[in-house]
């Protein structure tokens, strides 16, 4: 694998990691994250829309006038959101019942149109297939990670798997919508000085 | 009673998490502040009459629910852009106003959420209007308190790695808590 490939497929996983540094797609990250299992769901869920999207976007960029881009953009995505949205109801339905509105809400996830517009409308469909899977994973890591840290505070569990006696009395505000913003801002601030550290 | 529900209790931004982009992005001042929420109330309104005409009228006589989501997001693309045409026409002082939000609104996902939200609740012509518009109060009021906080918040001292999205989240988390306070008034 060529160099530009490694680096499009790792961008989106950490240096350009979608939640922590670009602040994309921040309805669907603070929605859903009561628990790891949501996070997860939602993240796989936005990684195969991505990579479809991304892919026909890109081999069909030389057909679209410049100028009617964008609608035709929201409509590619919102036909390969309304098959996800279908393929979960019928395998996934517990998952699906989780996420409720907020899988047809992909539609309108910044970071779907937001590299499709940035990167797919300008590169192969290859490199754009590996630009989406990397801001895919990028997606689906933050969310997990920060679904974990609210359900392991908010109902000391983690994937559903408790780990505290039945009496012990859980951070009940991180599962409530407080909580969300809490545990993203702290996470934030890790990543910052992390990042401040380098 | 729609109405009290949508804009304390169930605040779109603050406990439905629908419309965050905007929220954190343009919060900076109250002065864009209010314009966001002003063109935000303007087409979610709008959108409520013509989604749920979309709705009865086309899509359920030819059985074609499934579409929902790609007709609503090009009804709501096609009256953004609508509007935007008109005001400019017709109301120019209006417009220069809300000019630069009104685009943006497209991918506002708070439009679209209560869009649907209003069709799965199953609401009349009506109580979908009200309920858009109640949603839409709810989202300029969190808006408007949080760009005044925010204003604020440039003067105080910050610590190096707060600055920026972390502390903003931090009394986005407390906002949210203090709008908490108002659960149960619905019932």
């Amino acid at each position: 694998m060529s160099n530009t490939s490694w680096q499009n497929l790792t961008r989106g996983i950490l240096r350009e990691n979608p939640i922590f540094v670009m602040m994309l797609g921040m309805c669907p990250t603070l929605g859903v994250t009561t628990s790891a299992m949501n996070g997860l769901g939602m993240g796989l869920a936005t990684l195969f829309v991505l990579i479809l999207s991304n892919t026909l976007i890109s081999s069909v960029k030389n057909f679209i006038p410049e100028t009617v881009r964008i609608p035709c953009y929201i409509v590619i995505i919102a036909s390969c959101v309304t098959i996800i949205d279908m393929l979960m109801a019928a395998y996934t339905p517990v998952i699906y019942g989780a996420l409720g509105l907020y899988i047809p809400l992909i539609v309108v996830n910044c970071i779907i149109l937001g590299r499709a517009e940035s990167f797919a409308a300008h590169n192969t469909v290859g490199q754009s297939i590996l630009d989406a899977i990397g801001m895919g994973l990028g997606f689906t890591l933050s969310l997990t990670i920060l679904g974990l840290v609210r359900e392991m505070l908010g109902a000391y569990s983690a994937f559903g798997y408790s780990f505290a006696s039945e009496t012990a009395e859980p951070l009940l505000l991180f599962i409530m919508p407080p909580g969300a913003f809490l545990a993203l801002a702290g996470l934030m601030l890790i990543f910052n000085k992390l990042k401040g550290q380098k | 009673m729609i109405f009290i529900a949508a804009i304390f209790v169930n605040n779109i931004i603050l406990s439905q998490f629908l419309g965050i982009c905007p929220f954190l992005g343009v919060s900076k001042k109250i002065s864009t502040a209010i314009g966001m929420g002003c063109a935000v109330m303007f087409v979610m309104t709008l959108s409520a009459i013509v989604t749920h005409l979309v709705y009865y009228q086309l899509l359920v006589p030819f059985n074609l629910m499934y579409m929902q989501t790609v007709a609503f997001i090009l009804v709501i693309a096609a009256l953004v852009q609508m509007v935007e045409i008109i005001l400019k026409k017709t109301a120019p002082i209006l417009y220069q106003a809300l000019g630069i939000f009104l685009p943006l609104i497209t991918t506002n996902c708070a439009v679209l959420g209560v869009a649907i939200l209003a069709i799965q609740k199953d609401y009349g012509l009506l109580s979908a209007v009200c309920f858009n518009l109640a949603n839409a109060l709810g989202f300029t009021l969190a808006i408007v308190l949080f760009a005044g906080i925010r204003e604020r918040l440039d003067r105080a001292g910050v610590p190096e790695a707060l600055k920026g999205a972390p502390i903003a989240l931090i009394t986005a988390g407390l906002l949210s808590m203090a709008f908490i306070g108002f659960s149960g008034v619905g019932n």
